[in-house]
């Protein structure tokens, strides 16, 4: 058993220990049937299109956009959630982790690679949400007739919708660096905790800017617009009420909205790499 | 020559307590140097800082004090982990991966071509004795067959220097054999092999020299035959066709009389009878020799020694010293 040493070339080990451990991620996924989720989709879209052809008069299409543009962020939501905040604690958990390390993987490259290992399986969900949505829709304007057809406000199958599930990959993305960073230091229940507040507290977000509008207190008021900045601004990443209405979202929103999430999710990725790469495992 | 493994005064404290924080030396002061080639056996009891000392060499763990270096580079050092290998301790691997994919995987990690990681996997699941079974999830493994996996993933990238935590955990009498056999292959092949044990006669099988820990602290080291060998206490004198007469004319000199068989009897001598009078009285008696060998202390009567010397309250006493708050 003698073999010559593996080569080791920096710039290539950097990436490659990255790739594998997100590869290994997305196989876990797929394992453990988190695809399943995209049966229960399909099944809840062409259940709903053909309930609502018989109840509604042309509004079904702006519910079955609605629907499905809601489905996507909601199964995607307990996707990031619950395979994001048991990435690093079940490896530390159930001690994987020792052997991995001592390969030629430092704890930043860990992180990254388990991050990238979740986004891959995101894309490929909500990529096969996307198409599954758009062939109802398809479907749907294929079989109605030309006169009911121009009653709706956007077309059926509208590329207008790639703005909203583009925000939406985003918007997973960023919980998922949440989710992450959790998980580099606490439990999964309290990372669970953690991640769904601050999900559901990003919403408000915008309330809390113009907080000192509906309070006295000036301290409240600063206090309130430092937690803002802190904060994610998840509703900036929802547009869905206005692609499916058919209003215009300009193309420097989609990328600052774009930029604000990326900044925001480099910057999550880096403190739990400083957690983590000072972390013992006892 | 640079020495493999290089460990000089390194420390851990862990904290304790909820409420009150208190710090816990889990390791203190522990310097040790192993040469490039050696078969080096880390023992000690259970709790003694083995575990400790082997995550703080594989950065798992991060040093109080003090500082290690393997193969010349510190502990931590990416290039290095090209070089080395390391079972940890009941490793646990991906369950929902077979061991074949589990190995693929970290053969992907070092950068081998797939012919080359398909080689490497075939051969280590063939020298750990993982058969069709290799094919199979690792959740359906027995722990012992996992114990023979993270075996092979220590040996993956052909290690210079080789960590085995309790390597023989899990295993039955053939799997303690193999790994034996194993180590000392690795030995002959001119690797550095440092192991943990508690198990004394695989240290004795095994290893050129040893240190023993004992509550996070040295208690020894050296070569086994500079703390063993040496140390004659005695004589064992196995005897035939011994008769009753002869036996009550022997027995106030002997420490020990033990009948193997009728007629066949061991007698353990002190140090201070000399065995040729007790020969020629027996030989005349009519009785064969069939043995006479030096009764020399073994690992286990210098490790009992060395670790009851430690006392058992020195843990407690170090872990007052290093309360705070």
């Amino acid at each position: 058993m003698r073999w010559e040493p593996a080569p080791v070339v920096n710039g290539k080990v950097h990436m490659r220990a990255v790739r594998y451990v997100a590869i290994n991620v997305f196989r876990e996924s797929v394992r453990d049937r988190v695809p399943y989720n995209l049966v229960l989709f399909a099944v809840l879209l062409i259940a709903s299109s053909y309930l609502l052809g018989q109840l509604t008069a042309g509004q079904d299409v702006k519910i079955i956009k609605d629907l499905g543009l809601a489905a996507t962020s909601i199964f995607g939501l307990f996707i990031a959630v619950f395979i994001g905040i048991g990435l690093v604690s079940k490896e530390v958990e159930r001690r994987s982790i020792y052997a991995l390390l001592s390969k030629p993987v430092s704890r930043a490259q860990f992180i990254a690679g388990k991050y990238a290992g979740l986004v891959l399986t995101l894309a490929v969900n909500v990529a096969v949400m996307t198409l599954a949505l758009y062939a109802v829709l398809g479907y749907m304007s294929w079989t109605e007739s030309a006169q009911f057809k121009a009653g709706w406000e956007t077309p059926a199958v509208d590329p207008a919708l790639m703005k909203a599930l583009l925000l939406i990959f985003v918007e997973l993305m960023l919980v998922t660096a949440i989710a992450v960073f959790f998980s580099t230091f606490s439990s999964p229940i309290l990372s669970a905790a953690m991640t769904f507040g601050l999900y559901v507290a990003g919403h408000f977000n915008a309330d809390l800017r113009n907080f000192d509008k509906v309070v006295e207190s000036r301290t409240a008021a600063t206090l309130a617009r430092a937690v803002y900045h802190v904060l994610p601004d998840f509703a900036a990443f929802d547009v869905k009420t206005q692609v499916v209405h058919g209003l215009h979202v300009p193309a420097t929103y989609l990328a600052t909205t774009i930029g604000y999430g990326v900044a925001y999710i480099a910057a999550l990725l880096l403190a739990a790499t400083f957690i983590f790469s000072r972390r013992d495992f006892k | 020559m640079t020495p493999a493994i290089e460990i000089d005064n390194l420390a851990k404290d862990y904290a304790v307590g909820f409420w009150r924080r208190r710090t816990y030396r889990a390791l203190d002061g522990l310097t040790l140097s192993i040469e490039p080639g050696e078969v080096f056996g880390f023992l000690g009891p259970n709790g003694a800082g083995k575990t400790t000392t082997l995550k703080l060499l594989m950065q798992l763990i991060f040093p109080t004090s003090g500082r290690a270096q393997i193969l010349g580079r510190p502990v931590g050092d990416l290039a290095t982990r090209h070089r080395i290998g390391y079972l940890p301790e009941n490793p646990s691997f991906y369950d929902y991966l077979t061991a074949e994919e589990l190995l693929t995987y970290f053969a992907q990690l070092f950068g081998y071509s797939a012919v080359d990681r398909r080689q490497r996997v075939a051969t280590l699941l063939d020298r750990v004795g993982i058969g069709r079974e290799r094919r199979f999830q690792l959740r359906k493994f027995s722990k012992g067959m996992v114990q023979r996996v993270g075996i092979a993933q220590a040996l993956l990238n052909d290690p210079e220097v080789i960590f085995l935590d309790e390597p023989m955990s899990g295993l039955d009498p053939l799997g303690r054999r193999d790994v034996r056999a194993l180590i000392l292959e690795l030995r002959d092949q001119g690797r550095t092999v440092f192991f943990s044990s508690h198990i004394l006669a695989d240290a004795e099988a095994l290893c050129s020299r040893v240190a023993v820990v004992a509550s996070g602290r040295l208690a020894a080291q050296g070569r086994l035959a500079d703390l063993t060998e040496f140390t004659v206490r005695g004589w064992e004198l196995i005897v035939a066709n011994l008769s009753a007469t002869a036996l009550e004319r022997v027995r106030p000199t002997a420490t020990r009389v033990t009948e193997i068989s009728p007629g066949r009897y061991s007698l353990e001598l002190s140090l201070n009878e000399p065995p040729d009078r007790i020969l020629s009285e027996l030989v005349s008696t009519g009785a064969s020799v069939v043995s006479l060998n030096p009764l020399r202390e073994t690992l286990e009567d210098f490790f009992v020694q060395r670790v009851n010397a430690m006392g058992a309250g020195a843990r407690g006493e170090r872990e007052g010293a290093h309360a705070r708050g």
